[in-house]
């Protein structure tokens, strides 16, 4: 059980979160031809635009309302309506989502009432899926609003099974086949997994002769590949919006992250698909159970390949230890995110002494943690240099405060912008985990210091190794050289 | 802040837009609208302000998803670099708890980092439950004895420029005047140099370009008093009122500072560039013009001479390399035309240039530059860039970082001359710098290699890369 400490002190210094406007666009850019509206002043969506293309390094479809003085006091509505009208006649998405930002939702607009008008008004533009998420900025955090676009997706586009029932008993699936015979496999992925950990995600899951749909699918569209066509005002891939009305057909339904908890309770009671929870995939714990959860919904062995990599894992933990096995770690993350690393280090027996997260969760305090801040990088930099801490887990944010304490830093979350590439790793799995082994062990090693400080003994004849002599200085009377 | 000083801010008289409508800047479009809010330009106006604590009053959205994304450069204090925040949660707004934690948060960051002043940016939502920033920061400053300086722009008020107004109004209403310069050093190499102040006003240091032009400014004997906002200090903008001259870099951003330090101190301004040697000097002569101090004259003359010289030598390879390459040029704040004259100094051939944030007067002078049959464009999003720039048989795109991954996409060699930038392009040195950026990107292999179908397809087929 973790502790949690709440927030005491009133600025917030070196923000570790980020907005749950932004984290709901991130998902909805998980759909195919999609693109995000933000109900707001226009610097919601432009800095998360900003924000999102230095992440990824690709242009991401984002637009606004863009509130002015007159419409933030006498009401908005017409300014969405105007929104949504120019979004669907310019680039006729299939998806759009519609997300509030703080001045929307202290204003009290409601969108859903809007979202009502529009359909009433606008009929032409009845064909393109609009999706109404609340996500003020006044709570939360990426990683909530994230989840609360995934669940909102679902309450919009996801049907009853084919036997609506009350209770949200299971029921039986489309024609013919029967749960289990099913080859379909629903993900639901947190805001925790980059576009590399879906990747892994999905290779892994089709060793098994399943086949995945990743709601939402990052890996599809902010992979980073270059298309044929050169423009596109939309989402260029992810999950395909047809593959809603799919869910109820599969034989079960993953769900990777905490966050994600009510969206997987929807899931369920929308389909009846069997669900399989897992707060996170780090480590060899948490992926043993992935596959022999696949093991058994595919009703098959283990292939000879994975069980490979965790062999490979198992030998990349027995040389790392030596390092890893009580390192002192600071993190910074979101809460599954957290999670993960929090259990990866665990399993190494090292020593996570610092943990701030950026907002509180129910299942915080179940964390393999002693405590968890609620804050922001600040406090990080404090409490790591307090517990001496020697190596930093975070987001880009994190490097000043990591060079700093002088410790190195490990990047991982959102942002990640002063390097390239940062999107397409992979943490999860057997492999994704030895990776971070490697490179955890390999960042301690290159600030380390091991071995014993050199000693100089007074009687020792070594005239090369006193300091005095490597350094030119002047001897004085004590080694004037009568040992020569 | 009240409708009425809304309105008077709106009207800004330097401006040549001024003429046009009645509202000054143009109210952006629902759904296609670019660009960001009044608090984003408020804040990267003055952000760069270096030993201030910058506190952003409001929930996390406005400096959590925007703090330390800005290629500013400081020359000592880091303290702007850190992201402060009330990071407001929904008790705070629905309770009326949010003036009492930021007055609390002034406190902290004084204690914590004994900054020279705080000054604090309100946001919508701060804005709408109708905290008093004035209020506080008043009651804040005699509490603690700090400057404390309220930023009144909150995102909804505006666009970036008017941002960028706003935090200008408010340097001129709270800060500047408030304490004199010292006296200028006398350098013992030139004891009989007389000295002479300037300022320069919408230069951010992006890259630290200034840097470029400071040590040419040094030799001159002209004093920068202090350059708003880039790398400069609080105690700089106090001094403004003391300059001889004051030129303003980046179009219409501040141009109400020069007008009311005119009106107020009688201080004559200019606009000006430092991008593209010829336009460097011009800036060069125009201060000696305003100081009017022959010795001055002089000596710019000479330094101009040797530096175009020296110049000119060191750019004679590039340029070769450079010479008749098609550029379509979209900019933002940094003057159009000056990136034109620029460009066609290097031997460049400009195919189309962006006014979209360019006075009637920058559109002259680009016409002027390119001939009058010159492609203009108002509003360019990104698919009407990619429709020029093939019509166009451009070489290349030179724009702002929104457009990078367009350009990228597209498969179109790319310079990136906005905030975001990398490199400092300012000053006869920047120019050699751009030389070789625009060489590097259009000599680069990768082109044919990105345009190259797989091996496997047959000739002309593109395949798409997924179904």
């Amino acid at each position: 059980m973790a502790e949690i400490i709440r927030r005491s002190k009133p600025l917030s210094v070196s923000p570790l979160k980020s907005s749950q406007p932004l984290g709901a666009s991130l998902a909805l850019l998980g759909l195919n031809r999609a693109i995000p509206l933000l109900h707001g002043a226009q610097g919601c969506t432009a800095f998360a635009k900003v924000f999102l293309v230095r992440h990824f390094r690709e242009p991401i479809p984002l637009q606004t309302s863009a509130l002015d003085p007159i419409s933030s006091i006498m009401g908005a509505d017409d300014s969405l309506l105007a929104g949504l009208r120019t979004v669907c006649e310019k680039h006729h998405p299939a998806a759009v989502g519609l997300l509030t930002t703080g001045l929307t939702e202290a204003q009290g607009a409601d969108i859903h009432r809007v979202l009502r008008e529009f359909r009433e008004r606008c009929p032409e533009f009845q064909a393109v899926r609009i999706v109404p998420v609340n996500t003020p900025d006044f709570s939360g955090c990426l990683e909530s609003g994230f989840a609360a676009a995934v669940t909102a997706m679902i309450a919009e586009w996801v049907p009853s099974a084919n036997h609506p029932d009350a209770l949200g008993h299971p029921s039986l699936t489309k024609a013919g086949k029967k749960p289990g015979q099913a080859r379909q496999i629903n993900v639901l992925c947190g805001s925790s997994l980059t576009p590399g950990d879906l990747e892994a995600l999905r290779e892994l899951i089709e060793r098994f002769g399943l086949h995945p749909v990743l709601l939402p699918d990052l890996a599809d569209s902010l992979d980073g590949h270059l298309d044929a066509e050169d423009y596109h005002p939309l989402t260029t891939g992810g999950t395909p919006l047809a593959a809603f009305t799919t869910l109820g057909d599969a034989a079960a339904t993953l769900v990777i992250g905490a966050s994600l908890d009510r969206a997987a309770d929807l899931l369920h009671e929308r389909t009846g698909v069997p669900t399989h929870r897992f707060p996170h995939l780090f480590g060899l714990e948490a992926t043993d159970r992935l596959v022999m959860t696949l093991a058994g919904i595919a009703d098959q062995s283990v292939p000879a390949t994975v069980a490979r990599q965790r062999a490979q894992l198992q030998d990349a933990m027995l040389d790392t230890h030596f390092l890893l096995g009580r390192a002192r770690i600071a993190i910074a993350a979101d809460p599954d995110l957290l999670h993960g690393f929090s259990q990866l280090l665990a399993e190494m027996g090292a020593e996570v002494v610092v943990a701030v997260t950026s907002a509180t969760t129910p299942t915080l305090a179940q964390l393999p943690l002693k405590q968890v801040q609620i804050g922001d990088l600040d406090d990080l930099e404090t409490l790591a240099r307090e517990r001496d801490a020697e190596l930093v887990i975070g987001s880009s944010h994190a490097l000043d405060a990591a060079n700093r304490l002088a410790a190195p830093l490990l990047r991982a979350g959102y942002p990640l912008h002063d390097q390239f590439g940062g999107y397409q790793r992979a943490w999860i799995g057997y492999r994704g985990a030895r990776q971070a082994l490697f490179d955890l062990a390999n960042a301690l090693l290159s600030h380390a210091e091991h071995a014993v400080a050199p000693y100089h003994s007074f009687y020792s004849g070594k005239a090369d190794a006193r300091p005095e002599v490597r350094h030119g200085a002047t001897p004085t009377f004590a080694d004037s050289g009568r040992w020569h | 802040m009240k409708t009425s000083d809304l309105a008077a801010l709106r009207d800004e008289p330097a401006c040549s837009h001024n003429l046009q409508a009645k509202t000054g800047c143009v109210r952006p479009t629902p759904g296609a609208a670019a660009g960001g809010c009044a608090f984003d330009g408020a804040q990267i106006s003055l952000l760069p302000i270096a030993d201030v604590a910058h506190i952003v009053h409001g929930p996390i959205a406005c400096a959590g998803d925007s703090w330390d994304n800005r290629g500013t450069q400081s020359s000592g204090p880091a303290l702007f670099k850190l992201g402060m925040t009330t990071d407001l949660n929904e008790q705070d707004v629905i309770m009326g708890r949010s003036e009492k934690r930021l007055f609390h948060g002034i406190k902290q960051a004084i204690d914590r980092y004994a900054p020279a002043a705080v000054f604090v940016y309100s946001t919508c939502v701060t804005a709408l439950i109708g905290d008093d920033l004035e209020a506080i920061c008043k009651a804040a400053t005699e509490r603690w004895g700090v400057p404390i300086i309220p930023i009144d722009a909150a995102g909804f008020y505006g666009s970036k420029n008017f941002g960028n107004r706003i935090a200008g109004e408010a340097m001129i209403k709270y800060v500047v005047g408030g304490s004199e310069p010292e006296p200028p050093p006398v350098d013992p190499a030139r004891p009989e140099l007389k000295v002479h102040n300037i300022n320069l006003i919408g230069e951010y240091n992006i890259a630290g370009e200034l840097w470029n032009t400071l040590p040419l400014f040094d030799e001159l004997g002209l004093r920068l008093l202090c350059s708003m906002s880039g790398d400069a200090r609080f105690r700089e903008i106090q001094t403004m009122h003391r300059a001889e001259v004051n030129m303003v870099v980046c179009s219409r951003a501040m141009l109400n500072v020069a007008r009311k330090l005119q009106e107020r101190f009688g201080t004559p301004w200019f606009e000006g560039s430092f991008y593209g040697v010829s336009d460097v000097s011009a800036a060069l002569r125009q201060f000696a013009a305003r100081i009017n101090d022959p010795d001055l004259t002089q000596r710019t003359e000479t330094l101009i001479a040797r530096e175009e010289a020296n110049t000119h030598a060191a750019l004679a390879p590039w340029r070769e390399r450079l010479r008749g390459k098609r550029v379509l040029l979209y900019t933002g704040g940094v003057k159009s035309w000056s990136i034109v004259a620029a460009l066609q100094e290097l031997g460049m051939t400009v195919v189309a240039s962006g006014t979209k944030k360019s006075t009637e007067e920058d559109k002259a002078r680009i016409r002027e530059l390119m001939g009058e049959d010159a492609q203009l464009i108002e509003d360019g999003n990104p698919r009407i860039l990619l429709e020029m720039a093939r019509a166009h048989r451009a070489d290349l795109l030179v724009a702002g970082g929104r457009n990078l991954y367009t350009a990228l996409k597209a498969r179109l060699p790319f310079v990136d001359v906005n905030q975001e930038r990398e490199h400092g392009y300012a000053g006869y040195r920047g120019m050699i710098t751009l030389a070789q950026e625009l060489t590097r990107t259009l000599e680069s292999p990768i082109w044919d290699a990105v345009r190259r179908p797989a091996p496997w397809l047959p000739h002309g087929v593109t395949e798409p890369v997924h179904g």
